[in-house]
């Protein structure tokens, strides 16, 4: 009876401890790893942007647009077979921050809704996130091109 | 090679810690990927409008400009150099085309994709 009651002590102390150690962790863990994966899916860009400017003399822009359109690739070839939402899981932000998060956010509903068609269904749903995204960028850029242009009268 | 390495050191760390602010973002304010990425987008126009995130393309490199922020920072710089070359209409033009590859490929390899695989049952 001593024995079971220290042993309870134990395990409520214990898991006073972990409730207690556990949020910050979290928070902890989860910078940790976006930071390591969305680092290293930036120097696979730089890679790219590299490879291009020096093999196949791309200028700066181009080579920039070469590195996203590869990348947008990778994401769109690991999402279909199931191995990028195992990456995401893992690295939360990581992987959302960079290009990749908005071309998996294309493919993960477009994939997901096929059954409701080709049109409604995969055509539609492609934008479910990156519509709201467009929106915004694009609008974006038209007030900056804008102001720009006022500015500079 | 040097140089090179160091490079390569900026673009991880820039890269990483625009990341975290996002990890950030998502576990204290509840944020949604997709408010994320539109908040990040517009963050990355507007900081390029003012002139700070060409400096930190410059410094970074894909570190600066593969997180989305770069897709805005490209969208602005696309705007504002076609209001240079054409005038008005460019504010209408300039972004879409900076960014076409991208957009493009997104759209085409996610529709490819999309009509290729099936969704895997979620464990």
């Amino acid at each position: 009876m001593q024995k079971s009651a220290s042993r309870k002590e134990r395990i409520a102390e214990y898991k006073e401890l972990i409730a207690r150690l556990t949020p910050k962790s979290k928070v902890g863990q989860g910078c940790l790893r976006a930071f390591w994966v969305g680092g290293v899916i930036c120097v696979l860009g730089q890679t790219l942007i590299d490879f291009g400017m020096s093999a196949w003399h791309l200028t700066q822009a181009q080579a920039g647009t070469l590195a996203s359109i590869v990348l947008v690739f990778l994401t769109a070839a690991l999402t279909g077979v199931g191995v990028f939402d195992r990456i995401a899981k893992y690295a939360g932000a990581g992987t959302v921050v960079p290009i990749t998060g908005f071309a998996n956010a294309m493919v993960s509903p477009a994939m997901e809704f096929r059954p409701e068609g080709f049109v409604l269904g995969t055509g539609a749903k492609l934008f479910t996130i990156a519509g709201p995204v467009l929106v915004y960028g694009i609008s974006a850029s038209v007030l900056v091109g804008l102001a720009y242009y006022f500015i500079s009268l | 090679m040097g140089a090179a390495l160091w490079m390569y050191v900026k673009v991880f760390a820039v890269g990483g810690l625009l990341c975290v602010l996002g990890e950030l973002l998502v576990l204290k304010t509840k944020l949604t990927p997709a408010r994320i990425l539109v908040a990040y987008i517009t963050a990355g126009a507007f900081l390029s409008a003012v002139g700070i995130y060409s400096p930190l393309a410059a410094f970074a490199g894909a570190g600066a400009t593969v997180p989305l922020t770069g897709f805005g920072h490209a969208l602005a710089q696309g705007a504002m150099h076609a209001v240079q070359e054409n005038g008005v209409l460019g504010a209408f033009t300039g972004g879409i085309t900076a960014t076409a590859g991208g957009i493009t490929a997104a759209v085409f390899f996610g529709f490819i994709a999309a009509v290729l695989f099936r969704p895997k049952p979620k464990t």
